[in-house]
């Protein structure tokens, strides 16, 4: 796995009830955004990630539906974390708008997180799927995954854009599927590192046995990083 | 944005200098001031009407969305019609709380005024809602002391048309500004909205907007003089005007499972 940004948790400020620190002088927790095309696997990316992690770590997950409360439903039908760690925010038709232009619904919906269920350590913020310009804003999370899969075609990594450039971890999910829909996988890994340099990516396939590992540990560093960041 | 119902300026603004020519210096500048003249210019407005000031709206139909599903809004001529009745009640009524709460007025009082104007309690719950995010853009974009005693009386969000009158006036604009704030967000938010619900014509909303403007200022202006008068006479003397419809189908949206809009 490659190198992360170089800095990798500039100072933010989001004009709300809480800063960077709780009242005690902690970290707040760890806000990561995951977003990508329909259909790529982010819901079940967040279901995976939750049944990894929740042993260890105090998790949250705000989802960004389109037009229902599915994706928050199917967690909550999986049982992945209770009830009240899932939040769902109506996006208006426009899921890119509310993770990047007017990220306001979705600061009020961690901070409600925080407030109800916190302290916590993780907050998952899934973007409804979208396509592949999406990319969160830096005053809502603290580091992005923009998850694509083989079936979506392997040239998605050449073609490039926001998401598969700039996300701090390129998410290519299903591998599974690749020989049936005939993706070049080393050639998608080839396309995603001249697109990203030395940024990392991860390649995954959910329906293996501790499929989502590859991701959990990026999370887990980039938790190990946030913990330890100056104050 | 000078108007026909802009009130004349003392000393007769508009009176144009001995030799024929436009007045100039101070007179001229408040000539093209908008009708409150107050301190704050017109930039700061457009800032604070823009449909992109990240505070949340993009989110919300104003009743378009359940009045599209019960066949009431299908053209640009159905969507004029939603528009006019909502700028003459709903906007009306946010209109007079901003213009109050631009005007000094308690915005505590102003709140539980909302609330007593505000009969749907999906309603209520979405102006709270809506009060909390555009008080956290407010106070990214204009911090002010008062700002921040609202946002710690009301963790949980002040009515948006408080919050919306109250930054306002930590932008430095008058009463009337921020009912025009107020009074353009009651339709431009609706006329966006149908667009996207109905694929209409973008330029067809747009010259919604454009035809609807006339009755905006006449809004602002009866919302402005009601804000005067709640100065002397409590938030009692603030439009009331509420439409039953509107209530009714936003009680009935907020059960939907299925929606694009939040309201």
């Amino acid at each position: 796995m490659h190198l992360d940004h170089a800095d990798t948790y500039p100072p933010r400020h989001t004009y709300g009830a809480t800063g960077l620190h709780r009242p005690d002088g902690t970290r707040r927790a760890l806000r990561i955004g995951l977003g990508g095309p329909v259909g790529s696997g982010k819901t079940a990316t967040v279901a995976a990630l939750c049944r990894a992690l929740r042993d260890r770590l105090s998790l949250a997950v705000v989802t960004n539906d389109i037009y229902t409360r599915e994706d928050a439903e199917f967690l909550l039908r999986n049982a992945v974390l209770p009830p009240e760690r899932i939040t769902a925010v109506e996006t208006g038709a426009c899921p890119h708008t509310a993770i990047r232009d007017d990220i306001s619904a979705n600061l009020e919906a961690v901070e409600e997180l925080e407030e109800t269920v916190g302290p916590l350590d993780l907050i998952l913020v899934e973007s409804g799927g979208d396509n592949l310009t999406a990319t969160f804003s830096k005053g809502l999370v603290d580091a992005q995954v923009f998850v694509i899969d083989v079936a979506g075609g392997d040239d998605i990594p050449r073609k490039g854009g926001p998401g598969v450039t700039t996300a701090d971890l390129l998410v290519v999910n299903k591998t599974d599927l690749a020989p049936y829909v005939g993706s070049d996988l080393a050639r998608m890994a080839r396309d995603a590192e001249a697109q990203r340099g030395e940024l990392p990516v991860a390649f995954t396939s959910l329906v293996a046995e501790d499929g989502v590992r590859p991701i959990a540990d990026w999370v887990n560093a980039r938790l190990a990083a946030w913990t330890a960041a100056p104050a | 944005m000078p108007t026909n119902e802009t009130p004349p300026t003392p000393g007769d603004a508009r009176a144009p200098a001995a030799d024929g020519r436009p007045a100039d210096g101070p007179d001229r500048a408040r000539q093209w001031s908008p009708v409150g003249g107050a301190p704050g210019g017109v930039g700061a407005l457009l800032v604070l009407a823009d449909g992109r000031f990240p505070a949340g709206g993009h989110a919300h139909s104003g009743g378009a969305e359940a009045a599209v599903a019960a066949g009431r809004v299908h053209d640009a001529a159905s969507l004029e019609a939603f528009c006019r009745g909502r700028l003459h009640t709903a906007g009306l009524t946010a209109a007079g709380l901003a213009a109050a709460a631009a005007a000094g007025l308690d915005p505590l009082a102003l709140d539980d005024a909302a609330d007593a104007r505000t009969p749907s309690s999906a309603l209520r719950a979405t102006a709270r809602r809506l009060g909390r995010q555009l008080m956290r853009a407010a106070r990214a974009t204009w911090p002010s002391p008062e700002l921040d005693a609202l946002a710690a009386a009301r963790p949980r969000g002040a009515h948006q048309p408080v919050v919306l009158g109250l930054t306002a006036r930590a932008a430095g604009l008058g009463p009337p500004d921020a009912a025009y704030a107020a009074g353009y967000e009651a339709v431009s938010g609706p006329a966006t909205a149908a667009v996207r619900l109905l694929s209409l014509d973008p330029f067809d909303a747009t010259a919604v907007l454009a035809r609807l403007a006339p009755e905006l200022d006449q809004v602002v202006a009866r919302a402005a003089d009601a804000a005067r008068r709640a100065l002397d006479e409590g938030p009692g003397a603030l439009p009331a005007a509420s439409a039953p419809l509107l209530d009714i189908a936003a009680e009935q949206h907020a059960t939907w499972s299925v929606r694009l809009f939040a309201s």
